[in-house]
């Protein structure tokens, strides 16, 4: 299980406004491409070193290159990191205020008590 | 001595700014009542004439990340930038800047680190909208000088609802011991019952009105006691998933003291969350 991987790519693409609208347009190219060459940067740190060991599960792969953010609680990504993105790429696309927010939380909706553990 | 002016707690809404700037058809139908009950809010900390204002929120996300986590960091710089892109894009805040009060981040560093708190700190932080929402509404100016201060409410493992208790009554301690003649007020910001990015969020009211209503009554009558001996955090999941910021809450009540009844208290049920202002004044009950 590799969910911080998870959660640091919902925070590394969160932040930049292109790589938001690239993961928006090509969903499994921009996974992949951040899996090769971004998943191992090392933020805050010198620019030279990289860590050597992190990878995608591949149901975690397969959920982000998806855009499937019920399969994404599924498997205990952090809320917060992907409703924030989520809703970057997709409010637009909702007439109705929080239109996308009310979608989400109706396609979470069979979610009961306990919530998968989010623990990284 | 410093004088302890007014401890308030508050929830922190990122909408507030865009409800009560936004005009004609913009303007939800909210936004008028909301304005009120803010500025009432606001007199409560104007009332208080505080020169220096320490800030408890959490960051969200944004300059601290699970490389790196720390549990509580109070910054210690002459500035802080204030809000992130990711904020302006979802709630429209403005980017701001404040300043910093560095010898009473100083004072708190040095006397928290002594009672047992392994502080973290930091020289360069850029602040949120755990603490730029209460700037806007209760100093929109934003001319006093802060000291924030970081609590993890957001990725776990995170410190124990007590702990955050102690620290509050630690805080009060060491803002009432800092060598200067000046007036510090200490502002708090959490949630009540709260969902984000579970199915529970955005609802006609908060996940748990009936966690919210025993919350204001713990909060409003300074019951610590009572509010220890039921939350803990696996509790904290029950009302939803981001109740944990509730925690901040309970910081805010140590700072209050055990059994201080709230000067001021006011709330404001709106769709996904209970609004909920505190005041106390400290010096007005010795």
């Amino acid at each position: 299980m590799s969910r911080y991987l998870v959660d640091k790519f919902l925070f590394t693409v969160d932040r930049d406004p292109e790589l938001v609208e690239r993961y928006r347009e090509d969903p499994a190219g921009t996974v992949a491409w951040w899996e090769r060459d971004l998943a191992g940067s090392l933020l805050n740190c010198h620019s030279g070193e990289a860590t050597t060991w992190l990878r995608f599960e591949d149901a975690e792969r397969e959920a982000l290159a998806a855009h499937d953010y019920v399969r994404l609680f599924e498997l205990g990504a952090h809320p917060f990191l992907t409703l924030t993105l989520f809703i970057a790429m997709f409010e637009r696309d909702h007439d109705e205020p929080l239109g996308f927010q009310k979608e989400y939380a109706r396609r979470l909706a069979h979610f009961g008590l306990p919530y998968p553990d989010i623990a990284t | 001595m410093a004088t302890l002016a007014a401890v308030i707690a508050s929830t922190h809404h990122p909408f507030y700014y865009r409800a009560s700037t936004a005009v004609g058809e913009d303007r939800p139908p909210f936004a008028d009542e909301w304005v009120a009950k803010i500025t009432a809010f606001r007199e409560t900390l104007t009332r208080a004439a505080p020169d220096v204002l320490v800030m408890v929120g959490s960051d969200h996300f944004h300059q601290l990340w699970l490389d790196n986590m720390p549990q509580f960091l109070v910054g210690k710089a002459p500035f802080y930038d204030a809000n992130f892109y990711n904020e302006e894009r979802e709630f429209g805040l403005p980017r701001m800047l404040l300043k910093g009060q560095e010898d009473l981040s100083a004072h708190l560093l040095r006397e928290g680190l002594d009672a047992g708190f392994d502080l973290a700190f930091s020289n360069e932080l850029r602040i949120d909208h755990s603490i730029t929402c209460p700037i806007i509404t209760l100093r929109p100016e934003a001319d006093l000088p802060i000291v924030p201060v970081y609590t993890n409410i957001f990725a776990p493992p995170l410190p124990r609802p007590g702990r955050f208790v102690e620290l509050g009554r630690a805080i009060r301690r060491m803002v009432e011991s800092w060598p200067a003649d000046l007036r510090v007020a200490v502002i708090g910001t959490g949630h009540l019952s709260l969902e984000l990015g579970g199915p529970r969020q955005f609802g006609a009211h908060g996940p748990d009105p009936e966690f919210d209503r025993r919350a204001v009554e713990w909060i409003s009558t300074g019951d610590i006691e009572g509010c220890l001996s039921e939350v803990t955090l696996d509790s904290l999941w029950t009302p939803g998933n981001a109740t944990h910021g509730f925690m901040d809450f309970m910081l805010m009540m140590g700072v209050a003291g055990e059994g201080a009844k709230a000067d001021y208290v006011d709330t404001l049920d709106l769709f996904h969350t209970m609004e909920a202002y505190f005041t106390w004044y400290p010096g007005a009950r010795a």
